[in-house]
């Protein structure tokens, strides 16, 4: 049992987070809740902080709306959070998408798709930055929030919480295709969101840190990354993970038996000369 | 490509030059590609519908690009009226709106649902006279009636959409005429008064019919517009708008030419 909640201690902190808050989410729709009322979109917390997705916001600016105060407060609010504790945090720690696609991970390492597929992927990860300018664009000429019209992020978040429709089909095409098509192809490779929050994250205080001296070379942090090229320090140097593309999940800390990595806050003055 | 042509020699690697522009190429290709297939599929799913917004939602254009989606004026509605556009709803996905057949607005004086939108994608202001909100106010839609199965049209007794209406008297009012058919009997015809009706929908729910004879419709779609060329010159208030009119020239194959040259060239000859 100890070992068991050593193994997964922060994926079950990640599902609890995951799943609670669409649970408040919920409860504030169906049952009067005022803990947590909006969706992932935008949202008020405690009833007075507000909280709204800065990329929307950045596709309204895009758009050509207007700007309310309580809008720039949110996005301020959601901003500086995941400045300080890591962009995509908000992938591995909010995101409910995570929880399809790391089913699909596992499904995939569970019926050896990796071993038939090999090592190399046939998409780039730098695709979410032309998804993301894409997306810019496209709002500037159309006058809409473009990726909000076909996010598959909102469809779960706003359909597990509002009602789903067919919400379920992009839930079962996002699986399907991390499934057979593309290891970590949503979330690591395509999603806009993710592409946002990776940039976001260049600048954030929290870090995994790897510490080469206890490392062994077992390389298990690697298989387990879903995004691993975050992790090109191992068993080299003993870095902290600066690349924004981490997600902060600490699938790696877990599976480290040498306790070569865990979390840091990054030095703000020491990063910019010795990367430490 | 050129590393797909047949060559004698052993296959030269691609040089990185060569590799970055056709990387290049390949992620605009694929970026036009995409973009063209979202833009057109943004472009169909938001094109004008006959949609409802909720009270203080400003222009549907506008709408489109501010409503962030999040669905609070949703939860704030006590009534349920509030949906949220799921996918197969065939509505812009996660836009707020009603169905007033099916819940129509109640109309709640304190307006929960506009100020809790952060965006102002619900605007305030709009429902709002003399620093107090103002349900009555708010524009949602305009009720029309089709006199065609309207039964009240038919002579049968029926003021349900009459009673129904939260601005009694005003939104909708009884006409009464004569039934030339019975000799005895007034047709009592329920008449929308679009400077009051606010577009809630109780009397499309209240509406007895099979399939509602007063309905809903974006005012937009409902109305038509006169334009500045006529003017009601009983009205001072109305003459402002000719202020407005500019000049429209209208040039058909006989008005080219001046109306002189018109009597006196050979055209009406042909006539005869």
């Amino acid at each position: 049992m100890k070992t068991l909640w050593n193994n997964y201690r922060y994926l079950i902190l990640r599902r609890f987070t995951q799943i609670g808050i669409l649970v408040l989410y919920f409860g504030a729709n169906a049952w009067g809740w005022t803990i947590l009322m909006g969706n992932l979109s935008s949202s008020l917390l405690f009833n007075m902080i507000p909280m709204s997705d800065p990329y929307a916001a950045l596709q309204m600016l895009a758009a050509g709306a207007v700007m309310a105060t309580d809008l720039l407060i949110g996005v301020a609010v959601v901003s500086l959070f995941y400045l300080l504790i890591g962009g995509r945090a908000f992938c591995s720690w909010v995101c409910p998408v995570n929880m399809i696609t790391d089913l699909a991970n596992f499904l995939r390492a569970k019926i050896g798709l990796n071993q038939v597929q090999g090592i190399k992927q046939p998409a780039s990860r730098k695709l979410r930055y032309w998804v993301l300018a894409l997306s810019l664009i496209i709002s500037a000429f159309m006058g809409v929030t473009a990726f909000e019209f076909i996010s598959p992020i909102s469809m779960v978040h706003r359909g597990l919480v509002f009602g789903l429709g067919f919400g379920w089909a992009a839930m079962l095409i996002i699986f399907l295709f991390d499934l057979f098509v593309l290891k970590n192809g949503w979330c690591g490779h395509i999603c806009p969101l993710g592409g946002f929050y990776s940039l976001l994250g260049k600048f954030s205080l929290i870090r995994v840190h790897h510490n080469e001296e206890n490392c062994t070379l077992c390389m298990k942090c690697k298989v387990v990354c879903p995004e691993n090229q975050v992790l090109h320090m191992i068993g080299k140097e003993s870095l902290p993970v600066l690349s924004g593309e981490c997600t902060n999940c600490a699938r790696c800390i877990e599976v480290c038996d040498d306790d070569a990595l865990g979390f840091s806050i990054k030095s703000l003055i020491k990063n910019k000369t010795t990367g430490e | 490509m050129s590393e797909n042509r047949p060559e004698k020699k052993k296959k030269q690697p691609l040089s990185d030059r060569r590799k970055f522009i056709l990387g290049m190429a390949r992620s605009v290709g694929i970026a036009t590609l995409g973009g063209f297939v979202w833009s057109a599929y943004v472009d169909e799913v938001t094109a004008s519908q006959l949609l409802l917004r909720p009270p203080g939602a400003i222009e549907e254009e506008d709408f489109l690009k501010t409503c962030i989606k999040c669905g609070m004026c949703v939860e704030a509605c006590p009534y349920d009226t509030l949906l949220l556009a799921k996918p197969g709803d065939h509505k812009p996905l996660g836009t707020p709106y009603f169905v007033p057949r099916e819940i129509p607005c109640y109309m709640c004086p304190d307006i929960p649902c506009v100020p809790v939108c952060p965006t102002g994608a619900l605007d305030e202001p709009s429902v709002t006279t003399d620093g107090k909100l103002d349900i009555n106010i708010a524009d949602m839609g305009l009720a029309v009636v089709d006199e065609e199965s309207c039964i009240a049209f038919w002579g049968i007794q029926c003021d349900a959409c009459y009673r129904a209406c939260p601005i009694l008297g005003q939104a909708i009012t009884i006409e009464y005429q004569k039934n030339e058919r019975t000799g005895k009997h007034a047709y009592m015809k329920p008449i929308v008064h679009a400077d009051a009706c606010t577009g809630c929908g109780m009397c499309e729910r209240a509406c007895v019919t099979e399939k509602p004879a007063i309905f809903i419709l974006p005012r937009e779609t409902a109305m038509g517009k006169a334009g500045d060329y006529y003017i009601k010159g009983w009205d001072k208030e109305d003459e402002k708008r000719l202020e407005n009119a500019g000049e429209i020239k209208t040039t058909t194959d006989l008005s080219r030419q001046s109306a002189s040259d018109k009597l006196n060239s050979d055209f009406l000859e042909d006539l005869y």
